[in-house]
């Protein structure tokens, strides 16, 4: 959970200053804020556990990519805005039924997380809904940048949904609820999901995650292994 | 020789004169984010939630609870992060949503928009961006006086 995070908030921030309006910028913004506030408690809560003297900030910046537990999706560059509220939506939907189920968990250092993480997200579920509809329902061009986002991520999303031995819930289960809510939103976008149901893996494995995270790691990580000790 | 505790609503008190540092207008008790005050013997413990898990303010609140409990004699304080239950709007006082309205901030409604612009009070307002200048807020317009302004998210 803590580098799914870590990973798309990283990724959404590369926006800042640089989105196509000063709102989405701001918006862009906010969402990477709550990622990586989100974080922090997740990966906080791993150091805790481990008990092995890490801290929050040292499994973020000092793991390198094979460590990484974080789903393909949430690495993958963020092309264009459409692209990228694509990828938002995407993963918005498994995170939000993610949360909802962990909020029930025996463990009450989980629940907390979920339960203070899925008010957030339910907030950015509803933001990358309408712009899914709202470009996707578009014009040509909005449409067409849309259905090639959708077409570029779909082979993402089987992974969401592999149960691994290390998974505190049956995420598998989830598949159903997660089709209802997609094909809802993507139904009035105008947008058609891909027929094609294979499925890249490999990421919440750490076995074999794309280039693209090396490289983004390479850049997040720069500062404290440059200068281990600065301090704000 | 005793030392005289302060009582627990004088810390109350105390700490309802300590401002948001992101919206100065109302204090961190309007703000619904302080959950408890308690003596564990001689050290003060305050309970403190954040609104979002990411909201840069967290580290100034605290230092700010910290640095007027010590003005006011208090030297030994613990703060308790709680995250459950998560903060919601429904914990800001009333006296808070007044001042923000005031300020020009519209408060939370539960039908999930202003009620009316804070500055003209037309009813007449539409949303420009979910989100604002601080995660707790979003930007809107009154399409009367067209002025753009503040609106404090429900959740």
């Amino acid at each position: 959970m803590g580098d799914n995070s870590l990973v798309l908030g990283h990724r959404v921030s590369e926006w800042c200053g640089v989105a196509p309006v000063l709102e989405e910028d701001i918006a862009l913004a906010n969402t990477a804020l709550d990622l990586i506030g989100q974080t922090q408690l997740w990966l906080g809560l791993a150091a805790e556990c481990e008990d092995r003297g890490r801290d929050a900030d040292a499994l973020a910046f000092r793991r390198d990519v094979w460590e990484f537990r974080n789903l393909l999706l949430v690495e993958q560059p963020n092309r264009d805005f459409g692209h990228t509220m694509m990828r938002q939506f995407l993963f918005d939907a498994w995170h939000s039924l993610v949360l909802a189920a962990l909020k029930s968990s025996d463990n009450s250092a989980i629940a907390a997380i979920a339960e203070k993480s899925l008010k957030e997200v339910t907030y950015h579920m509803e933001r990358s809904s309408d712009t899914v509809i709202a470009l996707g329902d578009g014009t040509v061009e909005s449409h067409k940048r849309m259905q090639a986002g959708l077409d570029r991520l779909w082979p993402y999303v089987g992974e969401m949904f592999q149960t691994d031995e290390h998974d505190l819930i049956d995420v598998a289960v989830l598949r159903p609820a997660f089709d209802e809510l997609i094909n809802d939103v993507l139904r009035t976008a105008t947008l058609s999901i891909p027929t094609d149901n294979f499925t890249h893996k490999g990421g919440k494995t750490g076995a074999r995650h794309t280039e693209h995270l090396g490289h983004m790691i390479a850049t997040m990580q720069f500062l404290p292994r440059a200068y281990p000790d600065a301090k704000w | 020789m005793v030392m005289t505790k302060p009582s627990i609503d004088q810390v109350w008190e105390w700490l309802d004169a300590v401002p948001d540092p992101e919206i100065p207008v109302i204090s961190l008790v309007d703000l619904g984010i302080i959950r408890g005050v308690a003596w564990l013997n001689d050290v003060l413990e305050v309970t403190v939630t954040p609104t979002y898990s990411g909201c840069p303010a967290t580290r100034i609140i605290n230092l700010d609870i910290e640095t007027a409990l010590n003005d006011h004699g208090i030297k030994k304080v613990i703060l308790k992060r709680q995250l459950s239950p998560a903060w919601t709007t429904d914990w800001l006082s009333e006296k808070g949503k007044t001042k923000l309205e005031d300020y020009g901030i519209a408060p939370p409604q539960t039908a999930g928009g202003p009620s009316q612009c804070p500055r003209c009070k037309s009813a007449q307002v539409e949303k420009i961006s979910q989100f604002g200048s601080t995660p707790c807020k979003a930007q809107w317009r009154c399409t009367d006086c067209l002025e753009p302004f503040d609106y404090f998210k429900c959740i």
